[in-house]
């Protein structure tokens, strides 16, 4: 789906969206439960220390405006912006910065749902889609911490042998599959039917306040350690 | 010559993981959570004719720091680069999520993050990019309950790609000389960009744009320290006394303080340009300083803030 197939499922009764510059966009979606903040970083655009920067300023105009309107970021993003400009000039604070504004968002009241409708990638998957509470994706989004190829790289092993492997687990393979077995992704969409509908169920779940993506991982089968060792630790540090 | 490990004198870049803690701490004080002898390892190496670690490259616990109770977590970054995986992750994950359970009941206000990593390992990346996410929105959590996070980041493998934006979200950050912070690696820039952009083998360039002194200078860490551990320890000690608050305010004050970098210096592409810019003298020598000479240096306007 394009963006603007996208926009017209989520809002039949309207929305307005700005494109900004670096790819960053915001706006306004009418829903019945009330107006949704929109961002998000689209047209599979890098995310650059720019971009960051104007994404976290309208996560911030969101808070200062008071409420507790929800905010949807819609991500179509290739990975973070790779760069020495953007090095030297410090992305990581950057994109921890925009990471930092979604979670006070959160903590204030926002509902903060993510949708990948797109491309997803490495440090600009985890400053965007995987820094909201729920994070939803399309069937055809292909989020990722690094394609293949690089990882047969990095790791020595035959593409082919790769293949073979990530068929047997979702623990390094990319795509949608994989990232929603592990609990990265919570729901995947059906995009036969009108997104807004499946967008308010969503929203009517009542917020948790607490990261449970490795009790949904365990659940899926996808992720099996994670929350049993960090459940672990916890109990160690408790009886001390 | 002895070979007797002296923690606090010993050189942070040298010491392994578990050294760091003995000499970060106060002596004797260290109780390690789900150690070694549990074997806690990564069931997906295996597969990638790898051999795992007992402690899967990174050791959690707790201790004291003069006098006070914290918890610490160290990543081996002799162990596949410091990389988090599943289980590394979740121990990590785990501890932060003590910190904060436990703020109100009594438990630690403090945790100190050695971080030593290349970010994601990519024989779990799926888990390891979770494992990161998680990582910081239970850091988070644990400074809106008001526990203090410290960064301490001086070790080979430096903090990169995820390692970097936990790094930023850290209540404060302590850089020795070799402390490089960075999202995208000199060499992952330089495969999709090309060497002109980002030559890779160019040691003193990797340095000079990601280096523990152009974060100090900038104000991405808030303390560069001279090498010996017992300098981080001072470090420590000296910051978490006194943390930003996790706050609309603080963020706020963070969005100025980042676009006045972009404003300032957007337009460098190497950091002695951005001293020249700032009125440093001889800002293609900062890099040679001692560190004495260096530590000499007056701060860049901003570089000492709360906006974190």
């Amino acid at each position: 789906m394009t963006l603007d197939e996208v926009l017209a499922s989520l809002f039949p009764g309207g929305h307005t969206l700005e494109r900004g510059e670096f790819g960053i966009v915001h706006g306004v979606g009418g829903a019945e439960g009330g107006p949704i903040a929109l961002m998000g970083v689209v047209d599979r655009t890098p995310l650059s220390v720019d971009g960051a920067l104007r994404l976290a300023s309208h996560v911030l105009a969101v808070i200062d405006k008071g409420g507790n309107t929800p905010i949807l970021m819609l991500v179509d993003t290739a990975s973070q912006s790779m760069t020495r400009r953007d090095e030297l000039l410090g992305l990581n604070e950057y994109l921890a910065h925009l990471a930092k504004s979604l979670a006070l968002a959160a903590a204030l009241g926002h509902r903060t749902v993510g949708l990948v409708y797109g491309h997803a990638a490495a440090g600009a998957f985890i400053a965007t889609a995987m820094s909201m509470q729920v994070l939803a994706a399309l069937p055809g989004a292909e989020p990722s911490v690094m394609d293949l190829p690089s990882i047969s790289r990095v790791t020595k092993l035959p593409p082919e042998q790769l293949a073979k492997l990530a068929k047997s687990t979702p623990i390094f393979a990319p795509g949608l599959g994989p990232m929603f077995a592990v609990g990265a992704i919570a729901e995947i969409w059906n995009v036969e039917k009108p997104l807004s509908g499946q967008l308010a169920m969503l929203l009517q779940q009542s917020a948790t306040g607490r990261d449970r993506r490795d009790q949904v991982g365990l659940t899926r089968e996808g992720r099996l350690q994670a929350a049993r060792i960090s459940q672990r630790v916890i109990d160690e540090a408790t009886h001390v | 010559m002895s070979t007797v490990f002296q923690p606090h004198e010993a050189d942070w870049y040298e010491a392994t993981a578990r050294e760091r803690i003995t000499g970060l701490l106060d002596p004797g004080t260290f109780l390690e959570f789900v150690g070694p002898e549990q074997r806690a390892m990564s069931p997906h190496l295996e597969q990638f004719n790898l051999t795992g670690a007992f402690d899967d490259g990174l050791i959690v616990g707790g201790g004291r720091l003069n006098g006070d109770a914290v918890f610490i977590a160290a990543q081996e970054g002799r162990f596949l680069g410091g990389a988090f995986g599943e289980v590394h992750g979740a121990k990590l994950v785990g501890l932060l999520r003590a910190a904060r359970d436990g703020a109100d009941k009594g438990g630690p206000k403090c945790v100190l993050l050695l971080l030593d990593t290349g970010g994601v390992r990519l024989q779990e990346a799926n888990a390891g990019e979770l494992a990161i996410s998680e990582t910081i929105q239970a850091i988070l959590e644990a400074r809106l309950v008001g526990v203090s996070v410290i960064a301490l980041i001086g070790g080979r493998s430096g903090a990169f790609g995820g390692g970097g934006i936990i790094t930023a979200c850290c209540s404060r950050i302590v850089v020795s000389q070799h402390g490089r912070v960075s999202v995208s690696g000199p060499e992952v820039i330089e495969t999709n960009k090309g060497v002109e952009e980002f030559d890779s083998k160019d040691r003193a360039l990797v340095w000079r744009i990601t280096g523990g002194r152009t974060r100090a200078l900038t104000g991405a860490a808030d303390r560069y320290v001279k090498e010996r551990i017992e300098d981080f320890r001072a470090a420590a000690i000296a910051l978490a006394a006194r943390v930003p608050a996790f706050t609309i305010e603080t963020l706020a004050a963070e969005q100025h303080r980042l676009a006045q970098r972009v404003q300032q210096y957007g337009d460098c592409r190497d950091s002695p340009e951005m001293w020249r810019k700032a009125g440093l003298a001889e800002p293609e020598r900062i890099a040679e300083l001692s560190d004495d000479a260096f530590l000499a240096i007056p701060q860049l306007k901003d570089a000492h803030h709360d906006a974190r």
